[in-house]
């Protein structure tokens, strides 16, 4: 799906393997990372929001962002994507400097984003929201835009590939309904399909399943698998323990602003600074039956922000 | 009561060369506001660089009106820049703030006392206004019929004007159907979402700045030919929002919203203004409660009610898709 280079083309086994062998410490180094920041820094008046002194995603993992409400976690993928400057930090994603990068050239670099509140175009229809996806478009140039013969069968091309990814996201029977009267779940899927078809090299989903059917989830799972499996990296922040213990093969933990901890999901749930973490920010909600384990918590640990 | 005239001269007003600057006028609002979202309030700044282009180059320096309009054109995408570059990164009230106050240092400029000898301070420049261009008109009287009636010039200029719209209208309607006007309704939606799919927002904002200021400044061009003298006092605020009654009347963001918003609005004004007139003269309103001097006031209230109404009982416009306008209160 994506211009995958050779060495990002590692089987999620192999992924799995090679991520055994890291560390499971905050700020760990890994063999073959695609994004590495430093120092990142971003505080509102008084309050120190994200506070990262060392981050690494490695390259093909599906890598999850966890941590309690109000950790940074929205406001970290902020910062990387170039949508919230930052008061500190350097950080580069697969070799390149992006620290000040604008969000559109971040984009095209390969990392894309969705957002927590979903941003889809309301009053475009599902069609249009997912053309307006693609990369490289002739017919968004000023002056070419007025020959639509320079651009008709690109507009082909890009359609077919719209209809297929709709297709792929169960939202194909939608296609020419206006994106503002999908549901929630629909628009979390057309956001996420729609940040497909600009073939991203990671993908950054910020709370994807929040608000999205529970009979869609379990595709919804197998679909980002797939997208891994295809070489894309995906790098997402999300509340549900199920999933985040289904498919990541590395977790990063946040808690006011700082990675508390890092790790397989196994590790990582059983990891006693993570409870106290969602603990200090939930005195109210059991986490954990027997209290050694997040990893079959009966209440979702936050409720999404959105309605 | 001369109903004949009352039609005769609202008909005309419908097609005249009024309805056709506000009709410009309010498609270059309609790229900047109906497609871009971008609260341009100062068109009236960029018609009155058109106008006094044409008014210094042709009338007061007798150079060709090709000139004149290429400097209308560069003038229009300078004042363009100067507004966007601070503002278009901004939120989008800035740029209504700074637009507005724009296009009045703009009118104020032009009526100043100091540049009197080269603008022609309050009174404007009076003068030959294109005169090569009239004499190839080749209509050989003007018309007087039971609907419309127009000059020998006033037809030249009006059937100039409407060809203008036309390739305006063409040109919305070709890039609004390209993956150029998708990206632009998108920014309307929402820039976050465009940016976190690889555009260049602020181009594509100051591309729509500039093209719906250009078409603005072709209104003023056209005022000040058919006029033949360019004022000041013509370009102050009250064209913006007049402009936007216009837009927002047909339907924004519809290809031919700005054209029918024109033609209804001006023969509802001018309507309204002869009917009172009429029957104040004729006696049907007593002199106790309307003077035929005070029917300019009354008539502007009218239509204001009528808009007023309209945005009530049809807030999408003529034009609008009222299912289209619902999702805004999602
Ligand atoms: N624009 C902002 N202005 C002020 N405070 C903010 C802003 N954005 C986020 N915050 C604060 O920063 C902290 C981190 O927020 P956020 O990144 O949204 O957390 P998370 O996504 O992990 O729930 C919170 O305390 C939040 O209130
Ligand atoms: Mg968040």
């Amino acid at each position: 799906m994506s211009d995958s280079t050779p060495s990002s083309r590692v089987q999620a086994a192999t992924v799995k393997a090679v991520l055994e062998s890291v560390n499971p410490t905050p700020g760990a180094p890994k063999p073959d990372p695609i994004f590495v920041g430093d120092d990142i820094t971003r505080s509102f008046g008084g309050l120190v929001a994200v506070n990262v002194e060392h981050v690494e995603v490695q390259r093909g993992s599906i890598t999850a962002l966890i941590g309690p409400n109000g950790a940074g976690k929205t406001t970290f993928f902020n910062v990387i994507t170039g949508f919230d400057p930052p008061n500190t930090g350097v950080w580069s994603f697969q070799g390149s400097s992006l620290a000040g990068t604008p969000a559109y050239k971040v984009a095209r670099e390969g990392m894309v984003r969705t957002f927590q509140l979903t941003k889809v175009l309301n009053k475009l229809t599902v069609l249009e929201n997912m053309r307006l996806g693609a990369q490289g478009q002739t017919g968004e140039g000023l002056f070419k835009a007025l020959i639509p013969g320079l651009w008709r069968k690109q507009e082909q091309e890009i359609t077919e590939r719209a209809l297929g990814m709709l297709d792929q996201f169960n939202l194909i029977h939608l296609k020419d309904e206006f994106a503002g009267a999908l549901s929630g779940g629909q628009r979390k899927l057309l956001e996420m399909a729609r940040a497909m078809m600009s073939n991203p090299t990671m993908l950054m989903l910020d709370e994807p399943m929040a608000g999205v059917n529970p009979a869609l989830t379990q595709s919804l799972l197998e679909h980002i698998k797939e997208l891994r499996e295809s070489g894309i990296t995906i790098f997402f922040v999300e509340h549900d323990m199920d999933m985040v213990r289904d498919i990541s093969d590395w977790v990063i933990v946040m808690a006011q602003g700082s990675i508390i901890a890092e790790g397989p999901p196994n590790v990582v749930m059983r990891n006693t600074a993570v409870i106290d973490a969602y603990l200090g920010a939930h005195h109210d909600v059991a986490l954990t039956e027997s209290g050694e384990s997040l990893t079959q918590p009966s209440v979702p640990l936050t409720q999404s922000e959105e309605s | 009561m001369d109903w004949m005239t009352v039609f005769q001269n609202s008909f005309t007003q419908m097609i005249g060369v009024s309805a056709i600057i506000y009709c410009l006028a309010a498609l270059g609002l309609n790229i900047q506001f109906g497609y871009a979202g971008l609260l341009n309030f100062g068109q009236a700044g960029f018609a009155a660089i058109g106008a006094y282009a044409i008014a210094v180059t042709v009338a007061t320096l007798g150079l060709p009106l090709l000139l004149a309009l290429a400097l209308a054109i560069v003038g229009a995408v300078i004042f363009a820049l100067i507004l966007g570059i601070p503002t278009l990164r901004l939120r989008a009230d800035y740029l209504a703030i700074v637009t507005i106050a724009a296009a009045e240092i703009i009118r104020q400029v032009a009526r100043s006392v100091s540049l009197n000898d080269y603008l022609g301070g309050s009174d404007g420049i009076t003068g030959k206004y294109a005169a090569d261009w009239y004499a190839l008109n080749p209509f050989p009287a003007g018309i007087d019929t039971a609907l419309i009636r127009f000059s020998k010039n006033d037809l030249w200029v009006v059937l100039n004007g409407w060809v203008v719209v036309a390739i305006v209208v063409l040109l919305t309607w070709l890039l609004m159907r390209s993956p150029w006007g998708r990206v632009l309704k998108s920014i309307r939606e929402d820039e976050d979402a465009v940016r976190s799919l690889g555009k260049n927002v602020y181009l594509y904002k100051m591309q729509a700045l500039t093209l719906g200021g250009v078409i603005g400044a072709f209104a003023g061009v056209i005022f000040a030919v058919a006029a033949q003298s360019v004022q000041p006092d013509n370009y102050s605020t009250t064209l913006t929002f007049f402009a936007y009654a216009v837009l927002i009347l047909g339907g924004a963001a519809r290809v031919f919203g700005p054209v029918v918003g024109a033609m209804i609005f001006w023969f509802l004004l001018v309507f309204v203004g002869q009917a009172l007139n009429n029957a104040v003269k004729a006696g049907y309103i007593s002199t106790d409660i309307l003077r035929t001097d005070q029917v300019g006031q009354v008539q502007f209230m009218l239509v204001g009610v009528g808009l007023m109404a309209l945005m009530i009982f049809r807030p999408q416009g003529i034009f609008g898709d009222k299912k289209e306008l619902a999702l805004d209160e999602r």
